[in-house]
């Protein structure tokens, strides 16, 4: 199963550099997608696949009973799902705006702050 | 004590919020701004004291325990770099009150400037390495907005790169948090410099050292991850871009300097001569750049670079004396860099453009800030007995005992290169006649009188004295500067504050 994930993971980053490479605005924000998308499977990959149980702990009890699973790194993916989210919405609107202004959306003629 | 490591992180957000429910009222948004900035100075000003004095203090979120909880800590480097960005967040907010115009200011500057000021607090407080990627992205998602607030064509192609490079070496970090939590089952840097002392295969952990190096380096403008930054700092109004290149980068190496001496020091013979490498080449290629420029902010922008090279440096020499004069060295780029971008936004607003081949005669009509700019200029170049100086001279001094010659030689060049660029600034604007086609521009402008006048000129001031002060005082704060080198250096202390008597 880890080698499955591992490929999935494997295949969204090489997908995200792809899309980064390209020349059109859009698929910029594509591959910062795949990107976030890669580095959250990640997490949850490497933390480890497990089927134990969610860590509930019975009533009276001080420790679960059995083998758990780890809740931390669903709590990372989620607070990352969310920033994530927040900030590709923001560089959705950048792009759209950077269209509008410059009247184009070729990476590649947007070079006149640069040398 | 306690609140006192909130309240860098309390205080902007309070004020943030408050600056946005007070949208309408401008005079009151900018009143409530400098006393936010004010306070959080003072704030700054007492964490410091109070850690120099008692040591390291942390403390758990929540009542969580560490490593289970969120914990904040505040030792030297912590407290001085907390300091350093209140200062420049308040010298900035002042200078701002009338070189912002009055349309980017309706649009959220301040309150933006607020959020940005509490990521950058919550980056250097927080002692848990996911935090920190949180406490990034609270700062990013500001300067986000900071660079493409006015939606000037040149300033959304610059903001479009910078977002990019920064999502993408914040998804690098991301990814490098995964994997050590995978390997390691903390994130609490604590607990992870403790487990990793009995790690048996340093080898893993050398790799994910370099992704963090990456993820760090491209936040840190370090060579050959620095192309961003030329391109895209230039183009926001000066304040920003001032407000960039005094905390920005800063941070970025202020998270080298945190996981390098505390969480990846298995392999030093190889992590840190690869950081050697890239301070030197960070330092050459700045500096080349800088020369070749003639429009005041990009010439700047290069200095940035190239004076991050320094702070690598003394990073990678990795002694006592030359982490904590990495750190004298950023507490000084801040005052004096931020003062240049200050000061060409002076000259900007008196000639209405930034191209040294314009500019000139400033000497002659404006010498007081020709003086304050020969202040900052040698102080950034290293001449005694200014702040630059004694900071340069405590690194060669770590890179001379640590027998790293080479870097010595290169440091040297690039402090005569960056003399050479400073001085080009200085002929070009100051003491040649002003070209006569410029008399034009220069009528058509207001001249700078009154309240926009002390406005403009008290936070110039106020760094410049700074870095005289700095280079006066330069024995204490050598002192406190390597105490901190010595407490970077020994993560015991850093260990034994946050996980109390569970730790070593």
């Amino acid at each position: 199963m880890e080698i499955l994930f591992a490929l999935i993971v494997g295949a969204l980053y090489a997908g995200a550099v792809f899309c980064l490479l390209r020349r059109h605005l859009v698929k910029l924000i594509i591959g910062l997608v795949l990107l976030s998308h890669g580095a959250n499977l990640l997490i949850f990959v490497s933390a480890g696949l497990s089927r134990n149980p969610p860590p509930l702990i019975a009533a009276g009890k001080l420790i679960p009973e059995t083998a758990v699973a780890d809740p931390l790194p669903q709590a990372l993916i989620l607070t990352a799902i969310v920033i994530s989210f927040a900030v590709l919405a923001f560089a959705l609107i950048l792009c759209h705006r950077t269209y509008q202004s410059a009247k184009t959306d070729d990476i590649d003629e947007l070079r006149t702050t640069e040398l | 004590m306690n609140l006192l490591l909130i309240l860098p992180i309390g205080l902007p957000l309070l004020f943030g919020v408050l600056l946005l429910l007070v949208w309408r009222h401008p005079f009151l948004q900018r009143s409530l701004a400098v006393l936010s900035a004010a306070l959080q100075l003072g704030v700054g000003v007492l964490l410091l004291i109070q850690v120099s004095r008692h040591g390291i203090h942390a403390v758990q979120l929540g009542n969580w325990p560490a490593p289970f909880g969120i914990t904040l800590v505040a030792d030297l480097l912590s407290s001085i770099m907390v300091m350093m960005g209140a200062l420049i967040g308040f010298v900035m907010t002042i200078y701002s009150l009338y070189s912002m115009d009055s349309e980017r200011a309706a649009f959220g500057y301040y309150p933006i400037l607020s959020f940005l000021l509490m990521g950058v607090s919550g980056s250097f407080l927080t002692g848990d390495l996911f935090n920190l990627y949180v406490w990034f992205e609270v700062m990013l998602m500001s300067s986000f907005i900071l660079l493409a607030l006015g939606g000037d064509r040149a300033q959304m192609e610059g903001a479009i790169k910078y977002v990019t490079l920064n999502l993408f070496a914040s998804g690098l970090f991301l990814a490098a948090i995964g994997i050590l939590y995978g390997k390691m089952g903390t994130l609490n840097m604590a607990d992870l410099a403790m487990k990793l002392q009995t790690i048996e295969d340093p080898r893993m952990m050398t790799t994910i050292a370099m992704l963090f190096l990456v993820a760090f380096g491209i936040k840190a403008a370090i060579f050959p991850l620095f192309f961003w930054l030329p391109a895209s700092y230039h183009t926001p109004p000066i304040a920003v871009t001032a407000i960039y290149a005094g905390l920005l980068t800063k941070v970025g190496v202020y998270a080298l300097i945190r996981v390098f001496t505390l969480i990846f020091t298995q392999e030093p013979e190889f992590t840190h001569q690869i950081l050697l490498v890239l301070g030197g080449f960070t330092m050459v290629t700045g500096v080349l750049g800088a020369a070749a420029h003639y429009e005041v902010r990009r010439l700047l922008a290069f200095h940035i670079v190239s004076q991050i090279g320094y702070m690598v440096m003394g990073l990678a020499l990795y002694t006592p004396l030359a982490v904590g004069a990495a750190v004298f060295y950023m507490a000084h780029n801040m005052l004096a860099k931020t003062n240049l971008f200050l000061i060409s936004g002076v000259m900007y607003r008196l000639r209405g453009h930034y191209d040294l081949k314009k500019l000139g005669g400033f000497y002659k009509t404006y010498p007081v800030l020709a003086i304050l700019f020969m202040i900052s200029a040698m102080g950034l170049a290293g001449v005694p007995p200014l702040s630059g100086f004694f900071g340069k001279l405590a690194l060669v001094l770590a890179a001379l005992r640590a027998e790293s010659y080479g870097i010595v030689v290169v440091a040297l060049f690039t402090g005569l290169l960056t003399l050479f660029s400073m001085v080009k600034i200085w002929t070009e604007a100051f003491w040649k006649e002003a070209p006569t086609a410029d008399a034009s521009p220069d009528e058509a402008l207001p001249p700078l009188v009154g309240a926009e006048r002390r406005s403009l000129m008290i936070p110039i001031f106020m760094l410049a004295s700074l870095t005289v002060l700095m280079g006066v005082f330069a024995g204490a704060l050598l002192d406190l500067a390597l105490r901190t080198g010595e407490q970077l250096m020994n993560p015991a202390e850093y260990i034994h504050a946050v996980l109390g008597e569970g730790g070593p």
